[in-house]
């Protein structure tokens, strides 16, 4: 356990645990995608990393997916609530075609899934797929809405006022694993 | 993600701070991807809603603000001088009132009266979007000017554009010369004396003709529309001497391929006053990006600016 701001940190899947579970979404794709016209779009940032890095697994196995990028920021619920943290939009990226193929969406965590909804509209706005599916490395719980996982490497069991922070060295200057960060108890006088 | 003081209302180009600027051109090329979809669309102002508030005529400006908010999502109500009270006598504290009572969330508002939009904003909780008023400021005009400039010159610090034409009257010259200053493109103009300010902005070049500009090798040529409209006061002889003297002609696009500048002018063009049709063809005209580029750039700043319409 380590210290870091006001939370404390404990790290729960080390860089090759990651690597194994990026295999492990592989190995399910592959397996339950087998013959189907598939593509992948990751959500920013991480979403896409991921999407990357499993779309790399797959080529070992002659499995050529391409991967798309989408920023879901246009199309969160929660825009009216913005402080001064204000979003840099980033430019959603998919390059090809949606219409009656099978996509898979990326997200490193699945927490409320209110992202993943935002998600949802943003890709239907691109096209009309087929099937939609949904991959994660890690599921914490806690969902306000009814979306599931399709695919998932790792359930992490968590309170509803924990982070799980996953670091990708591509996005967090080398950094590399998952993290349970939980808020220090002030304790009330 | 960035630490930006939230901001209710955008009136100049002078209170914005270069991180704020970076924000919005940033954010602006996003906006302008989605014009490459089918869909165009993004829900993120479902339900807000946006007032067109033009004392002035402008057909252009109130139609990109227009569809920029469309493209968001919000309602958009058009409140035009004609149509609207204001002929019936009602001062502006008035509309303002009434227009609070609507319960907007942004107000985009051009008016013949510098300082106007200043006041709407003090008086609202609603973001305040000046659209130009007077001879003051036309911010999102100078912010699209600036994307479509920094699309063709990506290292655009140190390059150098050239405006020509009526600055003295134009709220258009003052706020893209200002913005540009302060992203540090060199900024020159050149016009009849007449029409060119004394003593305002020092880091402005002053070119007696042609020949001067186009030796000084400018990126881009802004051609300012001559203001008919504005000319009462007779600030040069005639609209033919001044096509003579200061329009884009055959020999001035001649110089101008050879220095490869761009061409930029905020529109509605006036042919054969500030250009010829000759030159509305010429293959580095910016004219019509200058347009796509505003609504992306309008998109940018709605998304932006912060209503403080929740606490009454």
């Amino acid at each position: 356990m380590s210290e870091s701001g006001d939370n404390v940190r404990e790290a729960i899947l080390s860089p090759e645990e990651i690597s194994a579970g990026v295999a492990d979404l592989a190995r399910q794709i592959a397996y339950r995608c087998a013959g189907d016209e598939v593509a992948f779009v990751g959500i920013y940032t991480r979403g896409v990393t991921l999407a990357h890095r499993v779309a790399e697994a797959l080529k070992a196995q002659g499995l050529r997916y391409p991967v798309g990028t989408l920023d879901i920021s246009l199309y969160r619920d929660d825009f009216d609530n913005r402080g001064s943290d204000l979003p840099t939009l980033e430019s959603s990226d998919i390059p090809f075609g949606l219409d009656g193929i099978r996509v898979i969406l990326f997200d490193e965590v699945i927490f409320t899934g209110r992202t993943i909804r935002a998600a949802l509209d943003g890709l239907m706005d691109y096209g009309r797929p087929a099937k939609i599916e949904l991959a994660v490395l890690v599921d914490r719980g806690h969902r306000e809405i009814p979306i599931q996982p399709d695919y998932v490497s790792t359930h992490i069991g968590t309170t509803r006022d924990q982070y799980v922070k996953v670091r990708f060295r591509e996005d967090d200057g080398g950094e590399e694993g998952v993290f349970l960060e939980t808020p220090r108890k002030v304790p009330t006088a | 993600m960035r630490d930006l003081k939230p901001r209710k209302d955008l009136l100049d180009i002078e209170g914005l701070e270069l991180p704020e600027i970076e924000y919005v051109l940033s954010n602006a090329v996003p906006f302008k991807q989605l014009f490459q979809r089918s869909v165009k669309k993004v829900p993120t102002l479902r339900g807000k809603t946006v007032l067109n508030l033009f004392y002035e005529p402008s057909t252009r400006t109130s139609s990109s603000f227009e569809v920029a908010a469309n493209r968001m999502s919000a309602d958009v109500t058009n409140f035009t001088v004609s149509s609207s009270s204001v002929v019936k006598g009602e001062s502006l504290l008035d509309t303002i009132e009434t227009l609070q009572a609507m319960r907007s969330d942004y107000i985009v508002i051009r008016h013949q009266a510098a300082g106007v939009p200043n006041i709407v904003a003090k008086h609202t909780g609603a973001s305040v979007i000046n659209a130009g008023d007077g001879y003051h400021a036309h911010p999102t005009q100078a912010l699209l000017d600036a994307m479509t400039f920094r699309e063709v010159c990506p290292d655009y610090q140190g390059r150098k554009m050239v405006i020509v034409g009526d600055v003295l009257h134009s709220r258009v010259a003052r706020s893209t010369s200002t913005l540009f200053h302060k992203l540090g493109i060199e900024v020159g103009v050149l016009g009849p004396g007449t029409l060119i300010p004394s003593g305002r902005h020092e880091f402005i070049r002053r070119f007696r003709s042609w020949d001067e500009v186009f030796d000084w090798k400018p990126d881009a040529v802004y051609l300012l529309r001559v203001q008919l409209e504005r000319q009462e006061g007779m600030f040069f002889p005639s609209i033919a001497e001044y096509h003579k003297m200061y329009g884009m002609n055959t020999e001035r696009l001649v110089r101008m391929r050879q220095i490869g500048a761009y061409l930029m002018h905020p529109g509605p063009v006036n042919r054969g006053v500030e250009i010829t049709d000759e030159a509305m063809r010429y293959e580095r005209s910016l004219i019509s990006t200058q347009v796509e580029n505003g609504i992306a750039v309008r998109m940018a700043v709605l998304h932006w600016l912060k209503p403080e319409t929740d606490t009454d």
